[in-house]
């Protein structure tokens, strides 16, 4: 089963529609991957995928948690996190209250590496980290802090490589077959329902990690998610990008001054 | 075949490898200075050109947009693969249909064959590397099984079709 790109534009305009919720901006081949995927899973033609969409109460919400890629890890990259601890730590240790939002963070990994690196850092006693999504569902899980037991392994290497010599084990408590994060870990984090695409700014942050969302987004929404994100940020905070991502317009980028420019960590300056 | 590739290639070039983003490699560089067409690795949202060679970084789906850009994709592997050959050929017939060159080269999994049909039944030309020619056998026997390929070529035959590429009746829209 597939779906067209005109089918998909169809899609596009009853959603916002319907449910108010804008994916006009998001990239057509990564999405129509997403919905043709999820007409599979569901085993749904277009026209009974609408159907759904306007008339089975539920539905949309696990749309969404399909149609947005939700996949993420402990520590991902850990040559970015090494960067944190090494170019951007400094930093934020002198600031009295330090704020960070991992935006876009699905099921939370991201905010609970955050963490885990600030508590090492002897920092985490004044940070607060927001997580936010536009789907609820990840949030959930974000939440509870539950992570496949199976995964801590690859988790655990890429922690090896963040800091070496030191484990994860420390941060979490096996439960059958699920790692639960520590309360401790958790009690500096809020995650929270926030959409790029039409919510705005709520808070004003030391860092922002935003990585891997933008390259789902066109050039125009680009443009306007990196202004919410430059915006959010205090003087002489951190963004965050994903490695193949950029700030784009020269205009913002003299608003910038680059930090790491493999990670793609920049600090605003203006 | 890249570098054979003339230097007024008319089309441009998605090219896959499965590369692990663990370990660096910089084959774009190595073979652009042998090439006549340009090499580099796609960026998200960058026009496709002629005569240019985009390769998926390691870690990412290589995607087409319907306006003929480049889009970056870290959803979940295909076939173990991130990028994987399938999720580009699925996606690049979605956009060119008929005017798509297809070649499948060595490799140690079933990556490639279903894309492979998928441009074959969406009238594009599917060129798989001969399997004995083939340092791994797997992928290019994958594809001749499912019967995706138009044709199959010895090492010295590729090197023609890429040299004669611009005289090929591809069909352009």
């Amino acid at each position: 089963m597939g779906i067209s790109f005109e089918n998909l534009e169809e899609l596009i305009e009853l959603i916002n529609h319907v449910h108010g919720f804008d994916l006009r901006g998001y990239t057509r081949a990564s999405l129509k991957r997403r919905v043709a995927h999820i007409m599979e899973l569901y085993r749904l033609d277009f026209n009974n995928l609408k159907d759904n969409l306007v008339n089975t109460s539920g539905f949309f919400n696990r749309f969404l948690t399909e149609v947005t890629v939700n996949v993420t890890e402990l520590f991902r990259d850990p040559a970015f996190y090494a960067a944190l601890r090494e170019e951007v730590f400094p930093y934020l240790a002198t600031f009295p209250h330090i704020k960070l939002w991992s935006a876009g963070c699905s099921s939370g990994e991201e905010a609970y590496s955050l963490a885990i690196l600030l508590k090492k850092q002897g920092l985490y006693e004044r940070s607060f980290i927001y997580g936010t999504d536009i789907n609820s569902k990840v949030l959930e899980r974000a939440k509870q802090g539950i992570i496949d037991l199976r995964k801590m392994k690859e988790y655990s290497d890429n922690y090896l490589q963040t800091e070496s010599g030191e484990s994860l084990s420390e941060y979490y408590t096996v439960r059958y077959d699920a790692a639960i994060m520590h309360h401790e870990l958790r009690k500096n984090i809020l995650f929270s329902i926030h959409n790029l695409v039409s919510d705005g700014v709520f808070n004003e942050f030391q860092l922002i990690t935003c990585r891997n969302v933008l390259i789902y987004f066109d050039l125009t929404l680009q443009q306007r998610v990196l202004k919410l994100l430059y915006e959010s940020l205090a003087m002489f905070g951190f963004l965050c990008l994903g490695t193949k991502e950029s700030l784009r317009s020269e205009q913002l980028k003299h608003k910038f001054r680059l930090i790491n420019k493999k990670q793609n960590i920049y600090q605003k300056i203006a | 075949m890249l570098k054979a590739f003339p230097e007024n290639l008319s089309i441009g070039v998605l090219v896959i490898i499965h590369r692990s983003p663990k370990y660096e490699t910089n084959i774009e560089e190595s073979i652009g200075t042998k090439c006549r067409i340009a090499i580099k690795v796609a960026e998200e949202k960058e026009p496709i050109k002629p005569a240019t060679a985009y390769f998926a970084p390691a870690g990412y789906h290589l995607l087409v947009e319907p306006d003929r850009s480049l889009s970056l994709d870290v959803s979940e592997p295909v076939n173990f693969c991130r990028p994987s050959i399938d999720v580009t050929m699925q996606s690049t017939a979605d956009v060119y249909g008929a005017s798509v060159a297809a070649v499948l080269l060595s490799g140690a999994n079933q990556d490639g064959a279903q894309g492979m049909q998928t441009i074959r039944n969406a009238g594009g030309l599917c060129i798989v590397q001969h399997p004995e020619y083939a340092e791994i056998k797997a992928m290019p026997e994958a594809a001749i099984a499912r019967g995706a390929a138009t044709l199959i070529l010895n090492d010295e035959e590729l090197v023609v079709f890429s040299q004669e590429l611009n005289n090929h009746i591809l069909k352009r829209d």
